[in-house]
């Protein structure tokens, strides 16, 4: 396997692998704010900014993943 | 494809470069002086105050909060420079509205140059509250001389990752956008536009109460 297939592979299993923690950890924290949502209704804002906050944190790890996808596609430093 | 601004070059001689990062770098920072110029100009303490002090007095009073709630401290040294760490990047963001705008957050050398600039104040922060050696052992030190080398890992990986962290956010909005321009160029990309003007808000957010965070462990002494 030459080191552009190589690349392509790797990239695809970069920001696959890297998709399932955070699509885990999302989904957990949405369902449990929306549990605290359903318990407690006057308290949404507050959820809301928390839930949005923490959310952005676990996308950045797939984001991680991405910008090593895109490295490996666009920006090779070994082809 | 372009990946970043920092590959649209604009003028070259030698080793001087002028990519699209800087000129719309330089255009966020003429924006920002001139808007706070013109606000600042005729500042009135009286209660019928204009809409531009308006303005900046919910942006500073609210960055302060923020900073309060994060450090429980006295929000006052901080506020000059988590704010303009968020009115910059948040208005580098939310430009990208302007056709033909590119962000310079989408570049790695811009938010590398933002991550060092946390990398160094959290020291000097730290250094000015508590002194030079109660900064290294409460900072180093803890919980056990040990654990010395991972807080120094720590310290370098906190840095790449605020850099990464926004370089990728930007970086892969946009780039989303040109995907579907150029496969369904009809409104589609009209949604994922207005969800990249709301992470590049959230991202400015983070940005900016990390930065405060890693300089709240180094001020606090407990």
């Amino acid at each position: 396997m030459d080191i552009n297939s190589a690349s392509v592979i790797a990239a695809a299993l970069a920001i696959g692998l890297a998709a399932i923690g955070p699509g885990i950890g999302q989904g957990n924290a949405s369902g449990q704010a929306v549990a605290g949502i359903a318990r407690q209704p006057e308290a949404e804002g507050k959820i809301r900014g928390t839930l949005l906050l923490t959310l952005a944190f676990m996308e950045s790890l797939t984001i991680y993943g991405l910008v090593v996808a895109l490295v490996l596609l666009f920006a090779n430093p070994f082809a | 494809m372009n990946l970043t601004p920092d590959q649209t070059i604009y003028w070259q001689r030698g080793i001087i470069t002028i990519n699209a990062t800087l000129v719309f770098t330089w255009l966020i920072m003429f924006l920002l002086v001139l808007g706070s110029w013109l606000v600042t100009r005729k500042l009135s303490p009286s209660t019928n105050i204009s809409r531009g002090q308006n303005l900046l007095e919910v942006l500073v009073l609210g960055i302060g909060n923020q900073i309060k709630e994060v450090s429980q401290q006295e929000p006052k040294p901080y506020v000059p420079f988590i704010g303009t760490l968020f009115i910059f990047i948040a208005v580098s963001n939310l430009l990208s509205f302007i056709p033909g705008y590119q962000p310079p957050t989408g570049s790695l050398s811009t938010t590398a140059a933002l991550a060092i600039c946390v990398f160094f104040a959290v020291p000097l922060y730290g250094i000015k509250k508590q002194g030079l050696m109660g900064y290294f052992k409460k900072y180093y030190l803890q919980p056990t001389p040990f654990m010395l080398p991972f807080n120094i890992i720590g310290r370098f990986s906190n840095t790449i990752s605020l850099a990464v962290r926004l370089f990728g956010n930007v970086m892969s909005g946009t780039m989303i956008v040109g995907i579907l321009l150029s496969i369904a160029p009809l409104f589609l990309p009209i949604p994922l536009q207005a969800m990249g003007l709301l992470t590049g808000a959230i991202q400015a957010y983070i940005f900016a109460i990390l930065a405060m965070v890693s300089i709240a462990a180094a001020t606090t002494n407990n």
